[in-house]
């Protein structure tokens, strides 16, 4: 009995050694692989502007053609996708000035409108008690809800942005690989861009003195990172990746659905591609 | 708290985020109004040293110098909006080729020099006897802004009007291009219901010209009274024809406009009639359309049928006048603050809520109005445009008229 218990725990003993050098082992490969990844994360903690190496020197932005997808019937209108964005770029910690939010669709029974707002209305102000954090208040809760849901907003990065038409200087561009950006050192800050947008999707920020925007976080996609409103998301409302690259979510989101984008009688041909969403939504 | 330049606007229904900071301000409201009055002033010049219509000849020079002064101030309400003015330059050194924008650096710089050319052709010959005359530092002024020129002979007058009536021909396409574009600027913007029409330079050009031909008879009978001379009244009856028959023109195509948006009824515009029969109904029907639009043309129309004349018909075109320059200003404020109160949603209206100082404030924009006319005077004084002031020998002297 106690022979056997010996030679167990020989065999256990081993058994771990061998665990051990297995670990070990792929500690070491983890180590190696992870300090690319580290490299990454170190480099998410950096806000963009504070970079020297902005874009990323050794992207090529000829080989990537983004594309984003939201993906309405997910949305749970949580609002961890504004706040997380709001952090990442240095938006205005108001509840006036959002490179993305959410907007919340209400049809209530007997009425044939739907009730819209978003987290930017007073009213969900109120009911967070802060303008640097969002939710969406229970207004509707002791009403009939015929049917509701959320719909993400962000900068369609369109095809034909009206935004890059009318800017003066140039200093708002379409990239190659399909976003649009602002150069804030150039922007001259006339707003005529914040005019032709017909998303809402540009705002005047006051303290850079010039127009801002999304741009799927540039600073991070090019760095092989997702934007961080599709990072916070908890339920994969949002859709980001390569075009180019057939297995992408995005194009993997493209093809499985029919998806629609936002006012295309404009002629923008924007870049969001959209699921569930309804006639009202403009 | 961040500063805003304009108060946060508050709003009904459903309006995107990023829209409660109204982007244009009152100053983008003074910017069309002075480019439309630099528009209209030199319009009347023009049918002087174009068109030789000799009932203007009592204004033609000082349509000129009124021009000149607030197309040198066009510049202000934009370089006090811009984020950086300190930038504005690089929409020259690099003008984006599909943006409206770009052209106003351009457009305005050629301008500015082609009206100080012709000023500097009309008034010549006031400045050359000026310099041999005077000295000191006004005397040492006008030496030299003779540029080394003190030829006055006939010959050389004879050049100089030719100098004029080019520059007059080229100024009629460039003070109405450069208007025309402003209302492109905004009737090209797909963005917005309110602004996105074929009409928009149009309209623009056509209430520039009112806007301009207004001032001028304000400025003119006022003048007169300053100056303690008769007023020309044949002059004054011509700048009401002008103002008349525009005046019918612009309502007209004002009124095409409206019910064309009406008519194609596109999304939205529920919300635009919500509107425009609320928190529009004074400054768009009452103001602009009733009280400063159709108030003249009814005047003017009553004066010249009934043959007026005299200190009624005065008084009726000065009224007229100031009443059209009220609706030319509600009609700019109704454009670019109307348009902007209007959400891009379709679904809400926002309440644009004016500061009261500051660099966007009402305070500026009254002062970027106020400052042309008080350079203005000025000018009169070393220049002065009135139709008796070449001849300098008669009694009494152009400057102590002008005092």
């Amino acid at each position: 009995m106690k022979q056997e218990t010996i030679s167990s725990l020989v065999a256990r003993r081993a058994f771990l050694r061998k665990i051990g050098r297995a670990a070990t082992c792929a500690g070491a490969i983890a180590t190696a692989g992870a300090l690319g990844v580290t490299q990454k994360v170190a480099a998410k903690s950096e806000p963009a502007s504070s970079r020297g190496s902005f874009p990323t020197p050794d992207y090529d932005w000829t080989k990537r053609r983004w594309g984003f997808g939201v993906d309405a019937t997910k949305c749970i209108g949580c609002l961890r996708c504004v706040e997380a964005c709001k952090r990442e770029n240095n938006v205005p910690a108001d509840a006036h000035h959002f490179n993305t939010w959410v907007e919340r669709y209400v049809y209530l029974e007997g009425e044939a409108k739907a009730r819209v707002d978003s987290q930017a209305d007073p009213q969900n102000v109120a009911a967070s008690g802060s303008e640097k954090e969002y939710r969406f208040d229970n207004r509707y809760q002791d009403s009939k809800v015929e049917k509701a849901f959320f719909v993400p907003k962000l900068c369609n990065q369109c095809e034909h942005p009206p935004c890059v038409q009318v800017c003066p200087t140039g200093a708002t561009y379409k990239t190659k690989d399909g976003v649009v950006l602002i150069d804030s050192k150039y922007c001259i800050g006339c707003q005529y861009c914040v005019q032709a947008c017909p998303y809402g999707a540009r705002y005047f920020n006051v303290r850079t003195r010039v127009t801002q925007k999304c741009y799927w976080c540039y600073h991070r996609i090019t760095k092989g990172l997702q934007p961080a409103c599709v990072e916070a998301c908890p339920v994969g409302a949002r859709i980001f990746g390569d075009r180019n690259d057939p297995q992408s979510p995005i194009s993997l989101f493209i093809r499985n659905n029919r998806v629609q984008v936002l006012r295309p009688e404009t002629g923008n041909a924007p870049n969001v591609f959209y699921v569930g969403i309804d006639k009202e939504v403009g | 708290m961040i500063e805003h330049v304009a108060e946060i606007a508050a709003f009904s229904g459903y309006v995107y985020p990023n829209e409660t900071v109204v982007p244009w301000t009152v100053l983008i409201t003074v910017y069309p109004y002075l480019t439309g009055l630099v528009a209209g002033a030199f319009t009347v010049s023009s049918l002087y040293q174009v068109f030789g219509m000799q009932r203007f000849k009592p204004v033609a020079h000082f349509a000129l110098l009124t021009s000149l002064c607030l197309m040198l101030f066009v510049p202000m309400p934009l370089l006090l909006h811009l984020g950086h003015p300190e930038r504005a330059f690089n929409a020259v050194i690099t003008p984006h080729t599909t943006s409206a924008f770009a052209v106003f650096g351009y457009a305005a710089g050629f301008y500015i020099v082609l009206l100080m050319l012709e000023c500097w052709f009309v008034f010549r010959p006031h400045m050359v006897q000026q310099a041999q005359q005077r000295s000191g530092p006004l005397g040492w002024l006008y030496r030299v802004l003779c540029m080394g020129s003190y030829d006055v002979s006939e010959t050389a007058m004879r050049y100089d009007r030719k100098w004029i009536f080019a520059l007059a021909v080229i100024g009629i396409p460039a003070a109405h291009g450069l208007h025309g574009y402003v209302g492109f600027v905004f009737g090209s913007l797909k963005s917005r219901e309110w602004w996105s029409s074929d009409l928009m330079p149009a309209i623009f050009l056509f209430s520039a010209v009112i806007s301009g031909t207004a001032l001028l008879i304000v400025l003119y009978v006022v003048s007169c009274r300053l100056r303690r001379t008769v007023i020309d009244l044949e002059c004054l009856k011509g700048l009401a024809y002008t103002l008349w028959g525009f005046l019918m023109f612009t309502l007209v195509l004002e009124g095409l406009e409206f019910a064309s948006l009406v008519y194609r009824g596109r999304e939205g515009i529920d919300v635009i009639m919500q509107y425009v029969t609320g928190p529009l109904l004074v400054p768009f029907f009452i103001l602009q359309f009733g009280i400063g639009s159709l108030i003249p043309l009814v005047v003017l129309t009553f004066m010249i049928s009934q043959g007026t004349t005299g200190r009624a018909l005065i008084v009726g075109i000065t009224v007229s006048a100031v009443l059209v320059l009220l609706a030319v200003l509600m009609m700019r404020w109704n454009v670019v603050i109307g348009g902007q109160e209007i959400s891009k949603t379709g679904k809400g209206l926002l309440t644009y809520h004016p500061l009261i100082f500051g660099r966007e404030g009402l305070v500026a924009a009254a002062s970027v109005l106020a400052a042309p006319l008080a350079f203005l005077l000025l000018m009169v004084r070393l220049f002065p445009p009135w139709a008796e002031a070449p001849a300098a020998s008669a009694s009494p002297s152009p400057h102590a008229g002008a005092r």
